[in-house]
């Protein structure tokens, strides 16, 4: 049984989220390769061989591939499909975008988000926003699956020797191009990875307070997030939005500020370890997942809380 | 231009969704069904490239069981022309549906297939991805701005770490991210004219599609609960909880 993993990248830099993929990979068994695809990515495969427990990367370096259209990819990931038991990566919308893609051209049903492995053919994952957890198993030859990031710690990042092997390239498929990115430029962590992370909700009032948890975020060195609510009224960029619909996430600490919590935002934050809500309402829903809850005004209580991380030393 | 659109039946996303006692799946009897939210602003961005000019027909389309209909005639009186229903009675999964549409694709015609990034109740964001591969067409996904320019789409999409742009060959399948757009609420004069508008019934048979299952479903359950947690009095006690019991800062 040999195992595929599709690496996220930025073609000079594996991404964290490989790792996550490489944990799952190593609870379903057997023999670990990993596929870097994109255009002068020598560096992200040099990474990907120093993970723990992989034992060859597959490169396949071509213009086509730099900015990973889904197009050329599945392309590509189908046509080395048949050497594998199992085709893997963490869900990112990178993966998302191209996952089911590979499913469908190998006539595979593809199982999305596990957030655990039972055995090689079986797999728990969640469904209704994370209300319920369906255990599925699947009949398919080769397995196509996403992994959820949170519910798989990182792989060993260093350790491994893999060999690094060139592959031939697909081709173009031509069927669309890209034009541009609009990153969002942070110093902060990243939300996903984050150990910690400051999230504001409607309560926020308004993007121009946004700084009251970044400061406090920058003192803990956390990453920024947000509800869909303070995401839909324009306070913050989609790409800060927690929840279902928006970034899944499990850090060590959570804070949640402003925020009421909506179904669909909890489930993309309640697995994380330790959760403090900081609501005005002390009926909202938000305090029935806190592990602390402070009811109090958050343009009172925020301040507060960033001259009291002050006091005990937290400078950033 | 002529545009497909699917739109799903699901538990209404209003709804406390309940797991069966016997675990076999989730509790839908006597529980509020809608049309699934991605599947909405779909149909709400076919109706505005119509608005625009750039579209002359927009089909929606709908798998499953019988009050399907339903759901397609909300499609029709938000303003789409007519329906085609795939009745079919049990559990589907993304790629049957998919093959389905693939069918229904090559019999319509359509420039542009506009289908909801996921489904609030499997939540697999898969059917979109998989069309555009058996059609062998390009895919724009989790889009939140789109612009049709002559043989091209350009769309922008929601990614991990901000915005990307690119632009897609039509004829061409887009999924539908949250700030696409607004839908609409049907007027009831719309909502009295959509039961006039036809929709056609055909089955997974009638199109050559097999829609056995390929997840064996072997158990719903409830999600691990967490224990709640204490109050704390003031942003002090807070931090001092954090450092010396959760020892977590």
């Amino acid at each position: 049984m040999t195992i595929l993993i599709i690496a996220e990248h930025s073609n000079t830099e594996l991404g964290p989220a490989t790792l996550n993929a490489v944990t799952a990979a190593k609870a379903i068994g057997g023999e670990l390769e990993i596929l870097v695809a994109g255009s002068g990515c020598d560096g992200a495969a040099d990474e990907a061989s120093k993970i723990e427990g992989v034992t060859r990367i597959l490169v396949a370096d071509s213009d086509e591939y730099a900015n990973a259209l889904a197009e050329n990819v599945a392309a590509l990931v189908s046509k080395m499909a048949e050497n594998y038991s199992h085709i893997l990566a963490t869900a990112t919308t990178s993966a998302k975008n191209i996952m089911p893609r590979v499913a469908a051209l190998k006539d595979v049903q593809q199982i999305s988000e596990i957030s655990e492995v039972i055995d090689a053919e079986t797999f728990v994952r969640p469904i209704y926003a994370g209300n319920a957890m369906a255990t599925v198993k699947t009949s398919d030859s080769i397995k196509v699956i996403t992994v959820r990031g949170t519910s798989f710690e990182a792989a060993q990042e260093d350790g491994g020797s893999a060999s690094i092997e060139k592959i031939d390239a697909s081709g173009d498929a031509g069927l669309s191009q890209y034009i541009g990115s609009e990153l969002s430029a942070s110093e902060r962590p990243d939300l996903t990875s984050a150990r910690i992370v400051v999230s504001g909700g409607r309560g926020m009032q308004s993007g121009e307070n946004f700084p009251i948890i970044e400061a406090v975020a920058d003192k803990l060195g956390a990453a920024v997030g947000a509800s869909r609510a303070a995401v839909d009224a324009g306070y913050v960029p989609n790409d800060y939005q927690v929840g279902q619909t928006g970034k899944v996430v499990a850090p060590d600490l959570y804070i949640a500020v402003g925020i009421s919590g909506a179904i669909q935002h909890l489930a993309g934050m309640k697995d994380s370890k330790v959760i403090v809500a900081i609501n005005k309402d002390e009926e909202a829903p938000i305090f029935q997942v806190a592990d602390f809850g402070l009811v109090a005004d958050l343009f009172k209580a925020v301040p507060e809380l960033d001259d009291e991380l002050q006091k005990n030393g937290f400078t950033g | 231009m002529k545009i497909l659109v699917p739109v799903k039946r699901v538990i209404d996303y209003n709804v406390k969704v309940r797991v069966k006692a016997d675990q076999t799946g989730v509790e839908l009897a006597n529980v509020k069904m809608s049309m699934n939210p991605f599947d909405e602003i779909s149909v709400e961005q076919a109706i505005r490239l119509k608005e625009a000019g750039i579209c002359e027909e927009i089909i929606a389309v709908s798998v499953g069981v019988q009050q399907c209909q339903e759901t397609i005639r909300t499609a029709l009186a938000m303003g789409a022309d007519r329906g085609i229903h795939v009745l079919h009675d049990g559990d589907i999964e993304p790629l049957a549906v998919a093959k389905i549409l693939k069918e229904l694709a090559n019999k319509e015609g359509p420039t542009l297939i506009i289908v909801g990034k996921q489904a609030i109740d499997d939540d697999s964001n898969q059917t979109g991805q998989m069309l555009a591969a058996l059609l062998g067409w390009g895919q724009a996904t989790f889009v939140s701005d789109i612009q049709v320019e002559g043989e091209q789409v350009k769309a922008t999409r929601e990614v991990d770490g901000g915005l990307e742009t690119i632009s897609v060959k039509l004829p061409a399948v887009i999924t539908t991210d949250l700030r696409l757009n607004e839908p609409r609420y049907a007027s009831l004069p719309n909502i009295m004219k959509a039961k006039k508008k036809p929709i056609d019934q055909t089955s997974p048979a009638d199109l050559g599609v097999d829609p056995s299952i390929r997840l064996e479903i072997l158990k719903v359950a409830e999600p691990p609960q967490r224990e709640s947690g204490v109050k704390v009095e003031d942003v002090a006690d807070l931090v001092d909880k954090l450092r010396n019991t959760a020892k977590v800062i």
